[in-house]
């Protein structure tokens, strides 16, 4: 099967050739099921793909298929190739996966709307490019689907293009996310020019062979391809473009800009490893930012009313705990919280997506309440999601989230302050999602009666995809239960071979500073009861807030004013970009550069030229009058003077 | 036959249209179909006739080919010198691309004197293929600023309001350049005199030439200046923007999408191998114009109410990557720029006929004027937004391709010039995605355009072949960076080499003058 692993980009690729020629034509049914069988192939074929290396032998996991030369010129080289080793084929399973469930999902959601086929279109072209980014051999191809990825986000967030603020926020994510790109791009140059090469296999195995840890450039590749990855991941300061991203359509929400696209930076920090381990440095600026991006965007979670903005401020803060988890040197298990926050939060976007299209559309969870008892199956799937996200011991994300608070504290990068900033994040994360909870689901419905009598659960389509979601929300830790709960981490045992180099490099200089600390079972034990106690308490407080005592957010937030306003209005942090950055350059741009530089200055400038010369000769022309007699009178002047200057001088 | 058409495949493409032109004198102008489909149809078959140039052209050689060399005033050493290379041939099918597609897009454009537009587009054609077929220097010259008076007949007849103006800004402007340049062509002719005793024009010839780089700096700079403001480069390229926004939809494409290419052209194909210590010495100053220009034309770019103004100014920041790239001297990055020349004429190219496209429904080009296009005419937004995203530079498409050679090339040797001129990638995303929004999102609340007919069958078939080629370059590059990749490692081998011999033997004379002077010392 590893031969035929370029099927797996091939069917997308396929699904969104058949829809744009024959999809305007066709019916919605066929348009919907051309779209998710596509990805279901691709599924199936990641699958046979996982099984096939499941077989190879322990530390050989790794099979490349190069299909041709891509560009050529001089000593560079780029090829489109694949890789497919434990780390791109858990992402081709989880991009697969979701997109599939999710898919099946859009054909009940979309149904009806006018620009169906080019919905379908647009996402088949998003799987394509997202496989191309975690299936690449190379840096460039790697580049090409982060690029194509960041194209379909910037389609499907103004896809209802006709209000402007949906095409302002594509736009702007575009933007924002080719600031990150320039980062990306400048680090690929410094990779090529340091190695000779982008091709994974190789630049990893000189890496680790002939630099040594601390090295000035493998820190400037690492920040530089971290700044690529800020902006894709949305962290701290580039994350401004996701909360904007949920103009698009719901499913678009869950699947580009919670489960895969957003989580590429991720993957990006961990398939560069070697180079990361390589520079400390640039780990603890990874660790910083993760973790402050974790508690930053969960504080501007708490506040908001918009039941999409809550769960993408919820997104950025916990792709922040997967950065800090890569920061901590925990890659694979920034990877296993990677793919359990694609199921949960998968789950919680369709969940708002059927609330949506039980509302009509509305998305203020003031105006909701009550909607447990109109739509059971949404709200026991977003329970459970939620359950997961909140890190209730059992539930999925509580394994991943464990062990990345547990290494932030214990790993030789980790320290006190990293944890503590993931733990109370935590708390806040289970403050926000269980108010979210209580406001929508419990109490009375608060909508008017033109909307609350066309509240009811949503098709079939939709509610099947929610319980898929919900159910690998609940047992998709499983697979990866730490070594403390007796489960000998099989995802981590699956991931090593991508990591073994890293391993090595740490272990040879923690030797050389003679770093060697066993952290006991006892503090493990300890840390997490500390988190689940915070966590219970966010909990406690949502229910006594939101349940028990449904005056006092109120009474808090007036007696908090500025610091609830400065939350509220998120810390007014596009107002500031808009004023110190946009405006600006708007500006400079127009009045100098365009009115004055260009128009005044240098055209100036140029028809100055032109004038001066018309003026001489319009000036000189007035002596040419054609009058024998003023010519005769100039004659006898000039006679005078040169009589003049002879006899006098 | 086939043997005597590929010995002078050169000269028949170059002079066919001219022929077809002189032959177009004799027609009735009232025949005005017979005209159109005349022209098209010779410009189509002139582009098959050009084909077998790319099929027989061996790769694998550096050196010219498909070579006519004929003396023609021999007491004068002029001669009529055709050959290409790898970078010509690009250039060379590029026109031959372009040409028909112009043609066919004017149909409805052009309704006044079409007898006339058509002979002086098919005396264009002739001209622009000379200068990039032409190695005798007489023989370019005559072939650049004979290409200069049908471009400004078409500027200045079929233009806009302000078409006088802009004609004769477009034809001061580049004259004053070709002027300094015949200077410099003369003053490398006599030294080449000097140095031989032989008179010669010829490209080969005056290559031979070694110049002290004193003397090199003045020949170079006023090669460059004819070339920059070709190009053209900061702060020379007032005159694009005017002359882009009266010309015809026609004129502006070939404006853009050959035109310009001849300043680059120019520096590849003689500054650099003619007086490659000038060159050298003047990386700095044209890198930083060049950076200059990527930034300042996005920017300028940005805030334009005007399409084609925007289209224009968006040129000056697209061929500053292009100078970037071929004074960055080395293999990647001169490659980029070739093939970000071809990128540019594809991709602006296909923009101005989309604006043509709208101009001609609407007699509008402000941005503000439009709104929510994308609801009335799908086909047409479809293919704006390809052309669009080719133009920032998307992976897949063929603008990446370029950009990333020349900026990957530039990091090479100057870190610091390949990272300001990176941050152009998303200023391009800035205007570009702006303007379309702009033009195609939004509400469709303007009465006019609710009326917008989406693009016709003639329309598509325009637009089509450019957006094949733009995934084509984006996905296979090889078919076309295989055919330079020659020509140009052997240009930059030879100028480096002739550069060193200048170096070595300025040295040697520094010191043999150094030696004399200490000998006169130790005598005394």
């Amino acid at each position: 099967m590893l031969d035929y692993v370029w099927l797996v980009p091939l069917f997308p690729l396929l699904g969104v050739i058949f829809n744009t020629i024959f999809g305007w034509k066709l019916k919605e049914k066929v348009v919907g099921i051309i779209g998710s069988t596509t990805i279901g192939l691709s599924l199936l074929v990641s699958i046979l793909l996982l099984l096939d290396l499941l077989k190879l032998p322990e530390h050989h996991k790794i099979f490349e298929l190069t299909l041709f030369k891509w560009i050529a010129a001089g000593s560079f080289a780029a090829e489109i190739g694949f890789q497919i080793d434990p780390l791109s084929v858990i992402m081709m399973l989880v991009v697969t996966g979701v997109s599939f469930v999710i898919h099946i999902y859009s054909i009940g959601y979309m149904h009806g709307d006018r620009g169906f086929n080019r919905f379908f279109i647009f996402m088949n072209l998003f799987v394509f490019a997202m496989l191309l980014l975690v299936m690449a051999n190379n840096f460039l191809l790697m580049f090409v689907g982060w690029e194509g990825v960041g194209l379909c986000s910037y389609l499907l967030i103004g896809f209802w293009y006709e209000d402007n603020n949906n095409a302002d926020a594509g736009k702007k994510a575009f933007i924002v996310n080719r600031i990150g790109d320039f980062g990306f791009l400048l680090g690929i140059f410094l990779i090529f020019t340091t190695f000779g090469t982008i091709d994974f296999t190789d630049v990893f195995h000189k890496a680790a062979v002939n630099f040594h840890v601390g090295d000035g450039t493998m820190v400037a590749i690492a920040l530089l391809l971290f700044i690529g990855a800020v902006g894709k991941s949305a962290q701290l300061p580039l994350y401004v473009w996701l909360p904007d991203a949920m103009a698009g359509p719901t499913p678009v929400s869950a699947l580009i800009h919670a489960a895969t696209m957003v989580t590429a930076g991720v993957y990006m920090i961990a398939r560069t490893n070697v180079i990361y381990t390589l520079a400390p440095a640039a780990l603890m600026v990874v660790a910083i930012v993760g973790a402050l991006t974790a508690i930053y965007a969960a504080t501007i979670g708490i506040t908001q009313f918009d039941i999409k903005k809550v769960l993408a401020y919820s997104t950025i803060s916990q792709i922040g705990y997967m950065i800090l988890a890569c920061g901590v040197g925990a890659y694979s298990a920034g990877i296993f919280h990677l793919m359990t926050h694609a199921f949960f939060k998968a789950c919680l976007f369709l969940g708002a997506g059927s609330v949506m299209h039980a509302m009509s559309n509305n998305t203020d969870i003031r105006i909701m309440g009550g909607l447990r008892k109109y739509m059971p199956a949404t709200f026991w799937t977003f329970l459970l999601a939620t359950l997961a996200i909140s890190g209730i011991p059992g539930f999925s994300g509580f394994f991943s989230k464990d062990e990345i608070l547990w290494q932030s504290f214990s790993s030789s990068y980790g320290n006190f302050w990293l944890w503590i900033l993931g733990a109370v994040a935590a708390g806040i994360t289970a403050f926000y999602m269980f108010r979210l909870v209580f406001v929508t689901f419990y109490g009375k419905l608060r909508a008017d009666e033109e909307i609350a009598r066309h509240v009811h659960e949503s098709p079939k389509t939709m509610t099947v995809s929610l319980w898929i979601l919900a159910g690998l929300s609940v047992i998709g830790g499983f697979i990866g239960i730490p070594a403390i709960f007796g489960g000998g981490n099989r995802f981590e045992h699956f991931l090593e071979p991508v990591f073994e180099k890293s391993a090595a490099i740490r272990e040879s200089a923690m030797a050389v500073h003679g770093y060697a600390v066993e952290q006991g079972h006892s503090l493990e034990w300890t840390l997490m009861g500390i988190v689940f106690a915070i966590v219970l308490l966010g909990i406690g407080l949502a229910y006594l807030m939101y349940i028990k005592k449904t005056d006092l957010p109120g009474l808090v937030s007036r007696r908090i004013k500025p610091v609830y306003q400065l939350v509220f209005n998120k810390y007014y942090v596009d107002e500031i970009y808009n004023a110190l950055v946009v405006q600006p350059i708007k500006n400079v741009s127009d009045y100098l550069l365009w009115k004055f530089v260009d128009v005044k200055l240098i055209d100036g400038t140029v028809n100055g030229t032109g004038y001066l010369v018309r003026f001489a000769g319009r000036s000189l022309r007035t002596i040419q009058t054609g009058f024998v007699q003023n010519y005769a009178l100039v004659f006898i002047l000039g006679v005078v003077l040169l009589l003049l200057y002879v006899v006098f001088i | 036959m086939i043997d005597f058409y590929l010995n002078h495949i050169l000269t028949i493409i170059t002079f066919l249209p001219l022929i077809g032109a002189i032959f177009l004198l004799f027609v009735n102008k009232e025949n005005v179909g017979f005209i159109r489909n005349f022209a098209l149809f010779l410009t189509l078959v002139l582009f098959l006739l050009s084909l077998p140039l790319y099929f027989k052209f061996d790769s694998a050689s550096a050196g010219f080919q498909f070579e006519e060399k004929v003396s023609w005033l021999p007491s004068l050493g002029v001669s009529y010198h055709l050959a290409i290379d790898g970078i010509s041939l690009l250039l060379v099918l590029l026109t031959t691309f372009l040409t028909p597609i112009v043609i066919l897009s004017s149909r409805t454009a052009i309704t006044k004197r079409i007898k006339e537009y058509m002979i002086v587009f098919l005396m264009l054609e002739t001209g622009m293929l000379g200068v990039f077929c032409a190695l005798d220097l007489f023989l370019f010259y005559i072939f650049w600023e004979g290409m200069l008076i049908p471009m400004y007949f078409i500027i200045g007849v079929w233009g806009g309001k302000r078409k006088i103006y802009a004609a004769i800004k477009f034809f001061m402007f580049t004259m004053f350049g070709g002027v300094l340049m015949l200077v410099a062509i003369l003053s490398l002719y006599f030294i080449h005199f000097k140095q031989t005793g032989v008179y010669s024009f010829d490209f080969t010839d005056l290559n031979q030439v070694l110049l002290a780089s004193k003397g090199q700096v003045w020949l170079f700079l006023a090669f460059s200046l004819a070339f920059a403001i070709k190009v053209p480069m900061f702060p020379l390229h007032t005159w694009l923007p005017d002359a882009h926004v009266e010309a015809p939809t026609g004129g502006s494409v070939i404006l853009a999408g050959v035109l310009l290419k001849m300043g680059t052209y120019g520096f590849l194909r003689f500054c650099i191998p003619l007086f490659p210590n000038a060159s050298h010495s003047y990386i700095g100053l044209i890198s930083i114009l060049a950076i200059i220009g990527i930034i300042y034309g996005a920017l300028v770019s940005m805030v334009q109410p005007d399409l084609k103004k925007m289209v224009a100014y968006s040129s000056v920041s697209h061929l500053g990557f292009v100078m970037l790239g071929i004074f960055a001297l080395n293999v990647t990055s001169v490659q980029g720029s070739i093939i970000q020349m071809i990128n540019h004429g594809l991709s602006t190219g296909a923009l101005f006929l989309i604006v043509g496209m709208i101009y001609e429904r609407r007699h509008t080009r402000l941005i503000s004027d439009f709104g929510g296009l994308a609801r009335q005419m799908p086909v047409f937004v479809t293919f704006f937004m390809i052309i669009t995203l080719s133009s920032i530079g998307l992976p897949g498409l063929n603008g990446f391709v370029g950009e990333f050679l020349i900026l990957l090339g530039t990091f090479q040797t100057h870190k610091i010039f390949a990272i300001f001129a990176a941050s152009g990638v998303i200023f391009a995303a800035v205007y570009m995605l702006w303007m379309f929004q702009r033009v195609n999102f939004g509400k469709l609340d303007n009465p006019e355009n609710q009326k917008l007919k989406d693009l016709n069958w003639r329309e598509i078939t325009v637009l089509v072949p450019i957006v094949v080629f733009c995934f084509w370059i984006g996905v296979y590059p090889s078919t076309f960076l295989g055919k330079t990749e020659a020509t140009v490692t052997k240009l930059l081998q030879d100028a480096q080499l002739k550069r060193e011999k200048v170096i070595t033997y300025e040295n040697s004379l520094k010191k043999s003058q150094i030696e004399w002077v200490s000998n006169q010392v130790s005598e005394e």
